[in-house]
């Protein structure tokens, strides 16, 4: 996959590169509320990782992510063995799952806002929340497809529940289960920077709402820059280690 | 699998589980476990949804968060189909666009409303606004990648029996990418209620989002609950609509 293709991906660069410019060019000692050229935008964000604000708030909306999953993903990791193993369990919950997961996340914060109060209680709840329904179904769905003769050899070896989840069902699952985890970690950055912007005053998100507020339009967009840069350097990051781990895993 | 024999005992235990954790939920409250204040019961809530709709503005708050929602949705479904089928036609334009698009697209929409605040203000057309961007992403992307994806012998028919960009795109292109662009459309709809939601909060537009906020603030519980049940309605009925349209619009792949 190498070699000729460098050309190619140069070609993507170009209209990025030849929109920063014009940027630039348009924007160079206009003074604006709302935008800022990207040179004052990169001094911002060189600025704010210097004095370490930047990873404060990352550290923040980080933590609150991934706890969130840990805690709503890893919820939803375990129901999803137990209904992809058990059928009846699973058509009995088919209804209560239906009915709950199209409540949109957002939905839930003042909920949480009300019982919690501001802080990290608030964006756990909410993150666990959205991250629990994507695991269970996905994982579900990855147990389902484990192949029936393995299931037959766990009959064959009289392994019980837990032994048949551990030894034979996830490990099957896993390159799909992966998948899963990795698509949980997108949402879980997307639902907690999305909370801090309409309720929760911490992190990335509050950071960003205040400096819009400020009108500090450079602070703004080093900010934007940079939560897209989080969110793409942690897809791209978990993608490249599913390729390494699960090479002729199921397709993402 | 319960849909080619209609399973009466499962349905039944499905039914048996969700009227379980309803009870579940009463009996919480009834004995007082957890504080009203936090957890109103599903009576009171049920109370608060009925008085809401029957007397108060509920009806008019679901309705006004709902046509946000539709016409930033339906805005999103139109301009992505549109761009998406445009960048997807051509190889040219999808080899120069595509990485852009890739690295726009892990953007939470969220992010970018306080952007758009900036440059608009707080107005309704600034949570629509928002609403069509953050909503359009899923739908251009998976009409372009539907379009990539089309039998190379049907374009090389396409292009001995000469047919034109338009025609290759009415005729060949979207029937081929429309399973594609309706699992983006089904994304974009829940995408557009969340967004739906927080814009009201912010630009404190008049919808359910502001609605359940205040109901929160002012620590009446009951009829915040009553209003996240009826998003939760919401999101329930747009996303089994969608569904329907979707079997129907792909019958003819079967």
């Amino acid at each position: 996959m190498a070699g000729p293709t460098s050309l190619r991906r140069w070609r993507g660069g170009v209209l990025p590169l030849l929109l920063l410019i014009a940027a630039e060019w348009c924007l160079h000692g206009v003074q604006s509320d709302a935008l800022a050229p990207p040179t004052r935008v990169l001094a911002s964000l060189w600025e704010g990782l210097r004095d370490g604000t930047l990873l404060g708030a990352s550290a923040q909306t980080l933590l609150a992510a991934i706890g969130g999953l840990a805690i709503g993903g890893g919820l939803g990791l375990l129901m999803g063995l137990w209904l992809g193993l058990a059928r009846r369990a699973a058509t009995a919950a088919a209804l209560s799952i239906e009915l709950l997961r199209p409540l949109p996340s957002m939905a839930l914060a003042p909920i949480a806002m009300l019982v919690f109060g501001f802080g990290y209680r608030l964006e756990l709840f909410v993150v666990a929340f959205t991250c629990f329904f994507p695991m269970l179904l996905l994982t579900q769905a990855a147990v389902r497809s484990v192949e029936p003769r393995l299931l037959e050899v766990a009959q064959v070896l009289a392994l019980n529940v837990g032994q048949r989840a551990a030894k034979i069902v996830l490990p099957a699952a896993l390159p799909r289960v992966f998948v899963a985890f990795r698509l949980s970690v997108g949402i879980a950055l997307v639902v907690a920077v999305t909370t801090e912007i309409a309720t929760n005053p911490q992190g990335l998100g509050y950071a960003l709402i205040a400096a819009q507020q400020a009108l500090a339009p450079e602070r703004m967009l080093a900010l934007l820059v940079w939560v897209g840069l989080l969110g793409w350097g942690l897809s791209a990051g978990l993608l490249a280690l599913e390729r390494r781990w699960f090479r002729q895993g199921a397709p993402a | 699998m319960s849909a080619d024999t209609w399973d009466w005992r499962g349905a039944a235990s499905s039914v048996a589980v969700t009227a379980a954790l309803l009870a579940g939920w009463a009996v919480v409250t009834t004995l007082g476990w957890v504080s009203p204040v936090f957890l109103p019961s599903p009576q009171a809530t049920a109370q608060a949804l009925a008085e809401g709709l029957r007397e108060g503005d509920l009806l008019a708050l679901a309705w006004g968060t709902v046509e946000r929602m539709v016409y930033g949705w339906v805005l999103a479904s139109l301009i992505g189909m549109a761009l998406g089928a445009l960048i997807g036609s051509s190889p040219v334009l999808r080899a120069w666009l595509q990485p852009m698009l890739e690295l726009v697209r892990p953007l939470p929409a969220s992010a970018l409303i306080p952007v758009f605040i900036a440059l608009i203000g707080l107005s309704p057309a600034m949570v629509l606004l928002v609403i069509a961007f953050g909503a359009m992403w899923p739908v251009l992307l998976s009409t372009v990648h539907g379009f990539a994806a089309v039998e190379p012998r049907l374009s090389e028919v396409a292009q001995v029996l000469q047919l034109s960009r338009r025609e290759f795109i009415v005729k060949i292109g979207l029937p081929n990418a429309l399973p594609d662009a309706l699992a983006g459309m089904r994304l974009s709809l829940t995408i557009a209620l969340i967004l739906a939601i927080v814009g009201e909060m912010l630009a404190s537009q008049p919808g359910l989002g502001t609605a359940i906020v205040m109901a929160a603030r002012s620590f009446r519980a009951a009829d915040l609950f009553a209003g996240v049940a009826l998003l939760g309605v919401i999101g329930f009925v747009s996303n089994a609509l969608l569904g329907a349209a979707e079997r129907r619009l792909l019958r003819w792949q079967r």
